[in-house]
């Protein structure tokens, strides 16, 4: 899978998460950026995205994400689907 | 919404949280509104978010107190101004396994273990009985049962075991239960159990977030807790109406004739079929009425459910549509028969194209129960009848709807209406609430919706303060006649108040609601005599009684005028209407039931 499929699937994961779609993702989105991505909606993205992707992110993984591009790159290397 | 129906997909439900509520409150329907504290033995924000929308999608709209994190005893022990003027209609006490608080060991002696246990039991029950000043329901979650067994096998067993523990300590709350109205566990330790523990108990969920659970089975916790607080709120379902062709017994009755089908101990499908007949019959003794409503020849269904290897016979139901017409007209006039509404109905059906039709058409139930080894588990997962009261009418139900049919045929032989009522050899009890009637006089409060004035829903303890208010009449009533007993039917509640006009001191009634199975006989009018003579006993000159419109009750628009004969004082824009009866010439209007 290419970034940019990753990409395009974790797109449609935050706009059904935020119910938004007119949220579009960058290498440097972080939680500012987003209306609503508190502590609580993290835990529900990070749930919805692992299951998009057949994957887990471990507990140093979840906390130590600087922004959606260290997410897609851990995505790649691990992604089962 | 179907989605939110058993079987739903729980990962879904979490991800579209947010536009599953915007859909839902944007969908028009009428909902009764109730305040919920949430006090939670962990971070209960998804908990909070997923119960809203099973609520909602059941006609509760919630507002809701949320403890601070691991907050739950202190908020209910030493209270909490914001909680305090919240002022609850349920508390929810969300705690788990990560709210023992104990870890017994086998150093420890059996009655240090034995002290510990007591302990924690009290620290419970004291925060319970604080929480008996907001006079409302509450809901506790049991304990299931922890991940690891430090014993192995033996913890089960070995009182230095967490696993016997945790299960003592479930009992001690089963004994709390079973002794104290208004308190209900939540079994979450049956639900752990049902969609496996090591999925429920992701610690990662703990460490990270303080989620007792993992998200996934946040909505299973969810559906069966909005299953208790909806049947507290009368939202339960009322009947069962079963298709028959592979849904009560494999094969076609009409094709194949009764020899033929599969019911019975012959074969693993026969033994299935039986074993669904089984529960369905036994949803009678809990108050559930049973209808079929089958494409067949009436005379084929009939020789079907008299099956000598079958579990259920014709008896059981009380109406048996077996004919060509749509399904959805026949569900239609079942509840008109029965005089429940349509969407109190649960209809199952083995053919996925009639339920659809039937969703479409009407407002039942239509729950997707798959196979016939499936059925079951769908039907009790659905929690559609969760029995949070059981009076002794309940277990009487079905009679009393059969003697309902017997005498609309007895009917049929007077020649006036009134020789008809005085043929039923009627006697009613009418008085002031009475302790043993208490649960049955709240569950007929939450569950009218037809012939109710004012809908106001109560609790069992809101019940019992009118009784014993100085500033309220309360009147139950319950009527018997040659057929059979009735039992608590219809509900008044007057409370001081002074005339909307001229402000002189009233007793204005606040609840006036009758069974719908009594219509035309004069109950009413039984119920009015008796509201009266205890008005003018607490010195009143005038009743006001009132009418707030709902989707349901136009049945009693004009009740007040037409048939007590109140005249109107006001109206206002959106229908809801205010009347008076100067009750000081008053004569009783009852002369066909004996009081």
């Amino acid at each position: 899978m290419t970034r940019d499929q990753v990409f395009d699937r974790l797109e449609e994961v935050f706009r059904d998460v935020f119910d938004d779609d007119g949220i579009v993702l960058y290498e440097d989105t972080t939680a500012d950026d987003i209306d609503d991505w508190d502590s609580i909606e993290h835990i529900t993205l990070i749930a919805a995205v692992e299951k998009e992707f057949g994957m887990s992110f471990t507990m140093g993984e979840v906390s130590g994400m600087k922004n959606v591009g260290e997410m897609v790159t851990i995505i790649s290397q691990r992604a089962r689907r | 919404m179907k989605e939110l129906q058993y079987p739903f997909d729980s990962e879904w439900i979490m991800k579209k949280k947010k536009s599953l509520k915007r859909n839902l409150l944007g969908d028009g329907s009428q909902r009764i509104k109730k305040r919920i504290a949430v006090l939670g033995g962990s971070t209960t924000d998804d908990v909070i978010a997923a119960l809203e929308l099973f609520l909602l999608d059941a006609g509760i709209e919630p507002e809701f107190y949320q403890s601070e994190y691991r907050q739950y005893w202190q908020d209910a022990v030493f209270g909490n101004p914001e909680l305090d003027e919240f002022g609850p209609d349920v508390v929810y006490i969300h705690t788990t396994q990560r709210n023992v608080d104990f870890m017994p060991n086998v150093r420890m002696s059996v009655e240090e273990i034995d002290a510990a246990l007591d302990e924690r039991f009290k620290r419970l029950e004291q925060m319970w009985q604080a929480l008996g000043r907001f006079r409302c329901p509450i809901i506790q979650n049991n304990f299931e049962m922890p991940y690891f067994r430090l014993l192995g096998s033996r913890d089960s067993y070995d009182p230095h075991g967490l696993t016997n523990f945790t299960s003592r300590l479930n009992e001690k709350l089963n004994a709390y239960a079973q002794t104290h109205e208004g308190f209900y566990i939540n079994d979450i330790n049956w639900l752990a159990a049902t969609v496996g523990l090591e999925k429920w108990a992701d610690t990662k969920y703990w460490f990270m977030y303080k989620y007792a659970m993992s998200v996934d089975v946040i909505p299973e916790l969810a559906y069966q807790t909005a299953a208790i607080i909806r049947s507290l709120f009368g939202k339960n379902k009322k009947c069962i109406a079963v298709d028959l062709d592979n849904t009560m017994w494999g094969g076609i009755v009409g094709d194949d004739g009764v020899e033929k089908l599969e019911i019975g101990q012959e074969t693993g499908t026969s033994q299935a079929f039986y074993e669904f007949q089984q529960y369905v019959k036994a949803h009678k003794d809990l108050g559930i009425i049973l209808t079929v409503c089958s494409k067949n020849e009436e005379e084929n269904a009939i020789a079907g459910l008299k099956h000598p290897e079958g579990a259920v016979t014709p008896d059981d139901f009380t109406i048996i549509k077996a004919n060509w017409e749509p399904k959805s007209i026949n569900l239609e006039n079942t509840a008109q028969e029965l005089n429940i509404m349509p969407d109190a109905i649960v209809f199952a059906d083995d053919n996925p194209a009639e339920r659809e039709i039937v969703r479409q058409q009407t407002p039942c139930s239509v729950p997707e129960i798959g196979e016939v080894t499936d059925y079951i588990k769908v039907l009790d997962r659905s929690q559609f009848f969760e029995v949070t009261t059981l009076s002794a009418d309940d277990l009487k139900r079905s009679e009393m709807y059969k003697a309902n049919i017997q005498r609309a045929q007895a009917q049929a032989k007077f020649a006036s209406y009134t020789d008809y009522l005085l043929s039923l050899e009627m006697t009613a009890e009418i008085g002031p609430f009475k302790d043993i009637y208490l649960a049955r006089i709240a569950q007929l409060t939450n569950k009218s919706n037809q012939f109710n004035l004012t809908t106001l829903r109560c609790t069992q303890e809101q019940m019992a303060e009118f009784a014993a208010s100085n500033d309220h009449i309360t009147q139950y009533g319950k009527l018997l006649d040659k057929f059979g007993d009735n039992g608590v039917v219809s509900v008044v509640v007057g409370q001081r108040g002074s005339h909307p006009v001229t402000g002189e001191e009233c007793l204005d009634i606040i609840l006036w609601l009758m069974s719908c199975r009594v219509l035309k006989r004069d109950m009413e009018l039984a119920m009015l005599d008796g509201l009266v003579k205890q008005a003018k006993a607490a010195g009143y000159t005038k009743l006001i009684g009132r009418y707030l419109p709902t989707a349901k009750n136009k049945m009693v628009k004009d009740f007040y005028p037409d048939t007590l004969g109140f005249s109107k004082l006001s109206e206002d824009s959106e229908g809801n209407t205010v009347w008076e009866l100067d009750i000081t010439g008053y004569e009783d209007r009852n002369h066909v039931i004996k009081v």
